[in-house]
């Protein structure tokens, strides 16, 4: 009687401070919880703070006359002629009309300083694609410079940034703004454009490109080569210490800091099969390297996830080995390789460490056309622009991670969803 | 469906095997180096590329070192055609240039970079001396004696100068992998070290001591390495209001509203006044053009014409407004002729 009380009061006794453990221990999950989720809430704030500007940029609002005299041209179709065509002068005669009192060398130099150094190029671009403007007149929107930029929404923010304006040209701006010829408009050059130097002609279409021709190469070697790797090593090769020690050597690899793939890169691919420095071919080529190991380890796991039940069926009804392997396995296995062969690529597009040694980490304005033309990934623009000077770049930057953190997400996503589609459970 | 799929890899993998041992000729030109040059020749790449509708020169940045030792590798489209450089050629690389066939180069001044000591705008203004900067930063300094050396025991400005403010020594600066970095030691710190007579007159008799003493900095964390990344120190330095921080000067005017730059020896960092050289810790920019390359790589001429054009390096040029610091004006007019006659080196300039 009196034992069985004890061990009760002992039970109960013991109850209270069990569950306050379990309690505690549920607070420390969510805490552990709540610190990962505000860390990334802080960086997508961060990010979508600073980087939410550069998908506006500034424009103002001329009356353009495509003279055929001021441009020095008579005919469309002479490439020659429009070469050397002055250009600039269609957008600086434009603004001087505009205001008509500015004189002096010293003035004139910094109101034409107002528009975008490329706005010439862009009258140039407009007027090839509308033959028919040639000795018209025209209202157009013409880019701004990247200080007027930075200034005017920092002043439409109501915290002005002058440093790099003179006095005249703020009043400029003003009346400008008065007349409502001023104005921030959605930045298209940001998505149709390549890198430059001048942030608000900057834009991450060539970059993108580059990632896009990189990720296929990549994608077209290491599925092909780590999936019949993975088929080898599960379905035919002997279980022996060789296998063991390749095991070993793929896991070892997986773990291999991704600058040391970039060396190997140079070493093999540039020095000594000369592969051209910069292009997709040799950037894929080093990603493949580097996602292999991951596509062979999540390969062999989905091949070891078949049961074998399904082997010995096929093997009953008297299927070959590769038959066995190639219609039943390797299909019931594919969704598990496509969320792994996602996964690395996803990984791929993530890296510059290896890039760097291999020449993608470059200054490159024409947008990629095919594997071998010179190029460059996303984050290694996103690197580019964060190492610039101008102010303009620090809002680029944000919003070319913002728009790789994007692509992050679509591809993490559509891992999950094919998993959850496609897999099948036993 | 799957036959289809591994068949079409296959031949895709196949095919690339077969392009990649090919070399490429090349359509546009190819250009490494300095990080400090980088901002300027690319905008002239840019430019050359968008005025004339031919392919826009590709520009790797590498450092002046690595961007050398691409460079002089040898002759041919597998190799660059053009190195930026934050400094000289120096006569070892000259010489591994000549032994492995790059035997003609064209060297182009292109104009100067200034590099300045900034604080936050929240501070005073310093104003150092190149002695003070050195005293400050040097692993080892001058004791009571001459000749004797001890380790730095600085660690407030006062005590290094009884005219600066009482604040703690903390200056954020390029790393020694960095062309920057090489040139601060060059020009501020050693400047600075050869004030003190006798350490000037070990120069004459131990050259490699003499370099130890001037251009070595102090590894006790007041002196903190801050990456390459010379945005990033200007964040620092507009957080940390006490903090000094050296970077290029084309940093200091982007960013005059965070950071101002410090007066040395009374001289404050302009345009001006590193223009005229009377600002001290400024250094020449230059290129290295492969001779043998012209004529081959399409477009060479072109973006030679480009860079050495008045628009472009002149006093109102675009590289001025990015924050070069022009050639003064007869000195760019020699260099632009000399570039665009393609005169080699001679292998007898004063290299060192």
């Amino acid at each position: 009687m009196n034992n069985r009380s004890d061990t009760l009061s002992k039970i109960q006794h013991s109850l209270t401070r069990r569950n306050r453990a379990e309690a505690r221990f549920r607070w420390y999950g969510r805490c552990a919880i709540f610190i990962g989720l505000l860390a990334v809430a802080v960086l997508f704030f961060d990010i979508i703070s600073k980087g939410h500007g550069a998908f506006r940029a500034t424009y103002i609002k001329l009356d353009i006359h495509y003279d055929p005299e001021l441009i020095g041209i008579n005919n469309l179709a002479d490439n020659e002629q429009l070469s050397a065509g002055n250009w600039q002068a269609l957008s600086k005669t434009a603004l001087r009309n505009k205001f008509p009192d500015v004189s002096g060398r010293q003035d004139k130099r910094r109101l034409s300083k107002l528009l975008s150094n490329g706005a010439g190029f862009d009258l140039k671009d407009h007027l090839l694609a509308n033959p028919q403007l040639l000795g018209k007149k025209e209202s157009v929107w013409v880019l701004a410079d990247d200080d007027i930029d930075t200034y005017f929404k920092s002043w439409l923010d109501g915290d002005a940034y002058d440093a790099r304006m003179t006095a005249k040209q703020v009043q400029w701006i003003a009346q400008l703004h008065q007349e409502d010829l001023i104005a921030l408009k959605f930045n298209s050059n940001l998505f149709s454009r390549g890198d430059s130097r001048e942030p608000e002609q900057a834009g991450i279409r060539g970059a993108v490109m580059g990632s896009f021709l990189t990720l296929i190469m990549t994608l077209m070697l290491s599925f092909p080569i780590g999936v019949s790797a993975a088929i080898y090593l599960e379905e035919f090769a002997p279980k022996n210490r060789w296998t063991d020690f390749i095991e070993v050597n793929i896991n070892n690899l997986a773990a291999v800091p991704s600058i040391i793939f970039g060396l190997l890169g140079l070493a093999i691919f540039i020095n000594f099969f000369h592969v051209p420095r910069s292009v997709p071919i040799v950037g894929g080529l080093v990603l493949t390297l580097m996602t292999l190991p991951t596509i062979i380890i999540t390969s062999r796991a989905a091949i070891k996830s078949v049961p074998p039940s399904i082997r010995e069926a096929a093997l009953g009804m008297g299927a070959s080995k590769y038959q066995m392997v190639l219609h039943h396995v390797l299909p019931l296995a594919l969704p598990g390789m496509l969320t792994g062969a996602i996964i690395g690529m996803a990984q791929a597009l993530g890296e510059t460490a290896p890039l760097l040694m291999i020449g993608m980490v470059a200054f490159i304005v024409d947008i990629p056309n095919g594997f071998s033309d010179p190029a460059t990934v996303l984050p290694v623009q996103i690197f580019l622009w964060a190492d610039s000077p101008e102010r303009a770049f620090i809002e680029k930057t944000s919003a070319a991670i913002m728009v790789l953190l994007s692509f992050l997400i679509i591809m993490n996503t559509s891992a999950v969803w094919l998993r959850k589609r496609l897999e099948r459970r036993w | 469906m799957f036959k289809k799929v591994t068949t079409f890899s296959t031949v895709a993998t196949v095919a690339v095997m077969l392009i990649s041992p090919i070399s490429f000729a090349r359509e546009s030109i190819e250009v490494v180096g300095s990080s400090t040059v980088y901002p300027f020749s690319t905008v002239v790449a840019e430019r050359y590329g968008r005025s004339t509708g031919k392919p826009t020169p590709k520009i790797e940045s590498t450092g002046s070192g690595g961007g050398m030792k691409l460079f002089c590798s040898g002759v041919g489209t597998n190799y660059p055609d053009i190195t930026n450089s934050s400094r000289r050629i120096k006569l070892s690389e000259f010489k591994k240039c000549q032994t492995n066939g790059v035997k003609d180069i064209i060297e182009v001044q292109v104009g100067y970079d200034g590099i300045v000591v900034a604080n936050s705008v929240d501070a005073a203004t310093m104003n150092l001396t190149r002695k003070d900067i050195f005293l400050a930063l040097a692993e080892k300094v001058p004791g009571t004696n001459d000749g004797e050396l001890i380790d730095n025991p600085y660690s407030t400005w006062k005590q290094v100068n009884a005219s600066l403010p009482d604040t703690a020594i903390e200056v954020l600066g390029p790393p020694p992998t960095s062309g920057t970095r090489d040139a601060f030691a060059e020009l501020a710190l050693e400047g600075g070290c050869k004030k003190i007579g006798w350490i000037a007159a070990i120069k004459k008799t131990d050259k490699n001591r003499y370099k130890a003493i001037c251009h070595t900095v102090r590894e006790d964390g007041r002196y903190i390495e801050a990456g390459e990344n010379d945005n990033l120190i200007v964040q620092k330095l507009e957080a940390n209001p006490s903090a000094l921080g050296v970077f290029g000067f084309s940093f200091l005017d982007q960013n005059a509203d965070k950071v101002q730059g410090a007066q040395i020896e009374s001289i404050e960092p302009t345009f001006e006044s590193i223009a005229d050289k009377s600002y001290p810790i400024s250094r020449p920019l230059y290129f290295y053009v492969k001779k043998a390359h012209v004529g081959v790589v399409p477009g060479m001429m072109g973006y030679l014409k480009e860079f050495t054009n008045e628009r472009a390096w002149g006093e109102d040029g675009y590289l001025a407004e990015k924050g070069m610091i022009p050639l003064p004006t007869k000195m760019r007019m020699d260099m632009a002729s000399k570039t665009m006659s393609l005169v080699p080196m001679t292998g007898k300039e004063a290299l060192k």
